[in-house]
């Protein structure tokens, strides 16, 4: 009965209800909220991108520091989702497929990098491969540069979206069970036979949901890329660090023009995930992004 | 294992048996993969402050400017965690329960902070609190940005995901008849919501609290460009691990970055507590 | 207290859920509502706590018109399916709300409260789990936590939305009895709705019988199962079978042949009668089929029998035949109802 809509009758007050005017006062409030909190900073970016219209915007974004800079974001990403990708597909298969010692605390292990803020992500690594460490003047004898250089800042967005595909497919792999892949192993499917036409069919669309987060976050990381990176322009500078430069030299139309592309991004990521949740109800692993 | 258990020692076994394979494999590139990215840096961190020693550890600490950042960083999102709850409550509260145009699109832009880089929030919150920005203007002459209620801001739109996001699936679980019991035995829909909505949403509003105030002090891109960055008054303690690294003194880095994760950890303990109790005591989360 | 139903009607988005509906309830009296889901059983229940509006209709408590009071001021006890218990608070806490959310002047001060809900745990027989969470208590224990805690507010009248529903068999039963006794130590006007005959049946002081959101019947236990006043009852109730009759002169015809029983009526009918009210009979004004199966059911057996209707599908019906002379499958019997009622085609 409780979902049916209720006839609306002046003398009667719905007992699980707050009355009209509390309502209104509430949807308000919260809607004020947003708009001071979410849809004005939104908004500012593009109307401060486009300030000076589209040449310049497009001088900004064709620049070659920027073209530079959105290059190597998206080679970062390239690198960084992948990895995370396959961790997050063996790490799971692993926690939800078996039992075995110590599970729990594996799974807290994964989370860690949520926990840490940006800036620590990026110091471990220039403690471990800085001047001061063994690491570091070692490989430099060899000639390979870790610290701000490109496998710095590949190695700092890996830790730092380390968890996303794990923690998407980790709930839902453990939801689904075993018993689809014993039935394929029963009907003589291999091992790898069974991952890739009943398991990965199962987990697809978390999967995806987790991609879409982590490379997200892949492209947009700042703090922790920001230690490691020097922010040597045209070489280790990702949008979001040129986005900084820019802003610090007060050329507002060309940091924001960066930073509308990554805001584009963000909703489109957005938009991706509210389509895949209202569509197959992927997203489960709650607010702990 | 029960029962072989009277007749011989019940042999340790790292998991149970299973038909599935790929057990080592997956396992062994997780448990390598972490090592590398993840426990080895960490462990790196830690093992460096262990070498500064305690006197050399505690005299980082002697610093006023390292304690008022670090001050400023917990003050700052203690306060934003602070309106999150209350904001983040009232706006899962709406989107749960009413119906108006633009709901989900409303709920949708909710998860933008977890999507937007924080350098292009940080610049946007910077340019539009600043005292010439469209509402830093409406404020004059008090200012917002560049001080550190402008951090609050900053922190405030960081952690609103959060604490939404863990109470809103608890809200939609609430069952209405637990409501119309409270109407029949008399409770007003205030009594209802205070001594009946509320208390049952508490575990969740603690964990979102914690998650929000968790991600705030570690937040550093949203933050720096409207923080002003003034030492003692608004500058946060992950930026000063970032100047420390820049002057190269990294046992000051290591320090504080080591107080602020152990503070993280302690964070996360009380986080799984919370849930913890809640679960043995109302079945739920 | 007594309450009075008067033409009610409620409709959810123009579908009537229940149709000009009106009943009687006496002080102190255990009524049922019985009726498949749908039926608007609980529908009506809601409508006397005041947990919906009527769209027309009113209701009274006594000599006051409720159809305007509010949940709050109806004061009645409501026990939900689910219960419906406060699981962030102990026992204790659920049973003594209704006293705490009191306006001030009407609150009981702390000590009496308390004292009220260890006597209210004592009458349900939870007496030492004050302090339990509603999560750690069986099913049973939870309902009973719940009607504890409706009464607590002395409410006017008890309402039980399917109190049983949730419980496994054996409990269902224990409770059931001790209901029964509970209502008659405390003499409060109960009203519960149930989709189970048994229960309305042994427990209740009258039934009431609803079908699509209307009331077929009102009465005793006896009189509804003796005595169903229409087709719906009496298939609801009970086991029963119908084939369609014609009675001329007093005469019952099944496909054109007397079947050796009398009606006083005339026209067309269906005759509907139970498996216990016949006689296998060797006349040939009888009814008679071929045995399709023959089962064994607690202290009876029941033959299912067809009737051959001219190249149609048979007619089914099922009989009890003696125990200790079973009909071979695929024999042919004869038998007349001993009780039976023609209702008239509408």
């Amino acid at each position: 009965m409780s979902d049916k809509a209720r006839t609306s009758n002046p003398a009667f007050r719905d007992p699980a209800d707050e009355g009209f005017a509390t309502k209104v006062a509430l949807l308000l409030l919260s809607l004020a909220f947003l708009i001071f909190f979410l849809f004005l900073p939104l908004l500012s970016v593009f109307v401060e991108a486009f300030r000076e219209g589209w040449g310049a915007y497009y001088e900004a974004l064709a620049e070659p520091d920027a073209a530079a800079a959105i290059r190597l974001t998206l080679l970062v990403a390239a690198i960084a989702v992948p990895l995370n990708l396959v961790f997050g597909l063996c790490a799971s298969w692993a926690i939800a497929k078996f039992e075995f010692k110590g599970k729990a605390f594996l799974i807290t292990l994964i989370d860690l990098p949520f926990s840490i803020s940006p800036v620590i992500s990026g110091l471990v690594y220039v403690l471990l491969f800085g001047s001061g460490s063994l690491l570091g003047p070692l490989l430099k004898s060899w000639g390979i540069e870790i610290l701000f250089a490109v496998p710095g800042i590949v190695l700092a967005t890996v830790f730092v979206t380390f968890p996303f595909v794990a923690r998407e497919l980790i709930p839902l792999m453990q939801d689904q069970g075993s018993g689809d892949e014993e039935a394929a192993l029963s009907l003589g499917a291999s091992g790898w036979q069974t991952f890739r036409f009943v398991t990965l069919p199962n987990i697809k669309w978390g999967l995806l949901y987790g991609v879409l987060l982590c490379n997200a976050r892949a492209m947009g990381e700042f703090g922790a890329v920001s230690v490691v990176s020097g922010r040597i322009r045209g070489l280790t500078n990702t949008m979001p660090l040129h986005v900084e430069i820019l802003y610090n030299e007060y050329n507002m139309v060309a940091a924001f023009a960066v930073a509308s592309l990554l805001a584009l991004l963000a909703l489109v990521t957005l938009a991706l995930k509210t389509l895949l949740e209202l569509r197959f109800g992927a997203g489960n692993a709650g607010g702990r992004h | 294992m029960t029962q072989t258990a009277t007749a011989s020692p019940a042999k340790w076994r790292l998991k149970q048996p299973s038909i599935i394979p790929g057990f080592g494999l997956t396992l062994g590139f997780s448990l390598a993969y972490l090592s590398l990215i993840i426990l080895i840096p960490v462990a790196g961190l830690l093992w460096r402050t262990a070498e500064l020693g305690w006197s050399g550890f505690f005299s980082v600490f002697a610093d006023r400017r390292t304690l008022d950042a670090l001050y400023i960083s917990f003050g700052t999102a203690f306060l934003a965690a602070l309106v999150n709850v209350v904001f983040g409550t009232i706006l899962a509260w709406v989107l749960t329960r009413y119906n108006f145009p633009g709901r989900q699109l409303v709920d949708a832009m909710v998860d933008l902070p977890f999507a937007l880089p924080t350098a292009v929030a940080g610049i946007a919150l910077a340019s539009l609190y600043a005292p010439n920005g469209w509402i830093g203007s409406l404020f004059m002459p008090f200012r917002i940005a560049f001080t550190p209620l402008g951090i609050v801001i900053a922190l405030v739109f960081i952690g609103l995901p959060f604490v939404v996001r863990t109470v809103q699936p608890i809200m939609e679980e609430i069952d209405r008849e637990v409501e119309e019991a409270a109407a029949t035995l008399g409770a007003n829909r205030f009594q209802t919501i205070l001594r009946v909505i509320l208390p049952g949403l508490t575990p969740a509003i603690l964990t979102g609290f914690a998650l929000a105030f968790a991600r705030g002090v570690g937040e550093y891109g949203s933050v720096i460009f409207i923080a002003g960055n003034i030492p003692y008054v608004s500058e946060i303690a992950p930026l000063l691990i970032v100047i420390r690294l820049e002057e190269f003194n990294y046992a000051g880095a290591t320090a504080i970055a080591t107080i602020m994760l152990l503070i993280s950890f302690l964070m996360l303990l009380v986080i799984n507590l919370i849930q913890a109790w809640s679960r043995r005591r109302y079945g739920n989360v | 207290m007594e309450v009075t139903i008067n033409n009610i009607r409620k409709e959810f988005e123009r579908f009537p859920a229940l149709n000009d509906v009106s009943l009687k309830i006496a002080s102190g009296e255990l009524i049922a509502l019985l009726g498949p889901s749908g039926s608007g059983k609980t529908t009506l229940l809601r409508l006397i706590a005041g947990l919906d509006f009527p769209t027309g209709g009113q209701i009274f408590f006594g000599d006051e018109d409720a159809s305007h009071h509010s949940v709050q001021e109806r004061n009645v006890g409501f026990v939900f399916q689910h219960y419906a218990l406060f699981r962030h608070m102990t026992v204790a806490e659920n049973i003594g709300f209704g006293l705490k959310v009191r306006p001030s002047s009407s609150r009981p001060p702390k000590s009496e409260i308390r004292r009220r809900v260890s006597d209210l745990l004592d009458m349900v027989q939870l007496g030492g789990l004050e302090k339990r969470y509603p999560n750690q208590l069986s099913g049973g224990q939870r309902q009973r936590v719940a009607l504890a805690r409706a009464m607590a507010i002395e409410p006017r009248i008890l309402l039980l939305d399917e109190p049983f529903g949730a419980l496994d068999a054996k409990v269902r039963k224990e409770l059931r009895r001790w209901l029964r006794e509970f209502h008659d130590r405390t003499g409060h006007t109960t009203v519960f709705v149930t989709h189970d005959q048994e229960e309305a049946l042994e427990l209740a002081d009258r039934v009431v019988v609803m079908s699509q959101g209307k009331i077929e019947q009102v009465g005793s236990a006896d009189d509804v199962y003796d005595r169903p006043g229409s087709p719906f009852v009496f298939s609801f109730i009970g086991e029963s079978s119908h084939l369609p009759v014609e009675v001329k002169e007093k005469t019952v015809f099944f496909q054109g042949q007397p079947i050796g029983i009398s009606e006083a009526a005339a026209g067309g009918g269906e005759l509907f009668f139970r498996p216990e009210d016949i006689s296998l009979v060797e006349a040939q004004d009888a009814l008679f089929g071929k045995v399709t199966a023959c089962r064994r059911l607690a202290g009876t057996r029941i033959a299912e029998i067809d009737i051959a209707n001219d190249g149609h599908a048979p007619y089914h019906v099922e009989v009890e035949v003696p125990l200790h002379a079973p009909v071979a499958l695929g024999s042919e019997v004869r038998f007349r109802p001993t009780r039976w009622k023609v209702f008239e085609n509408a």
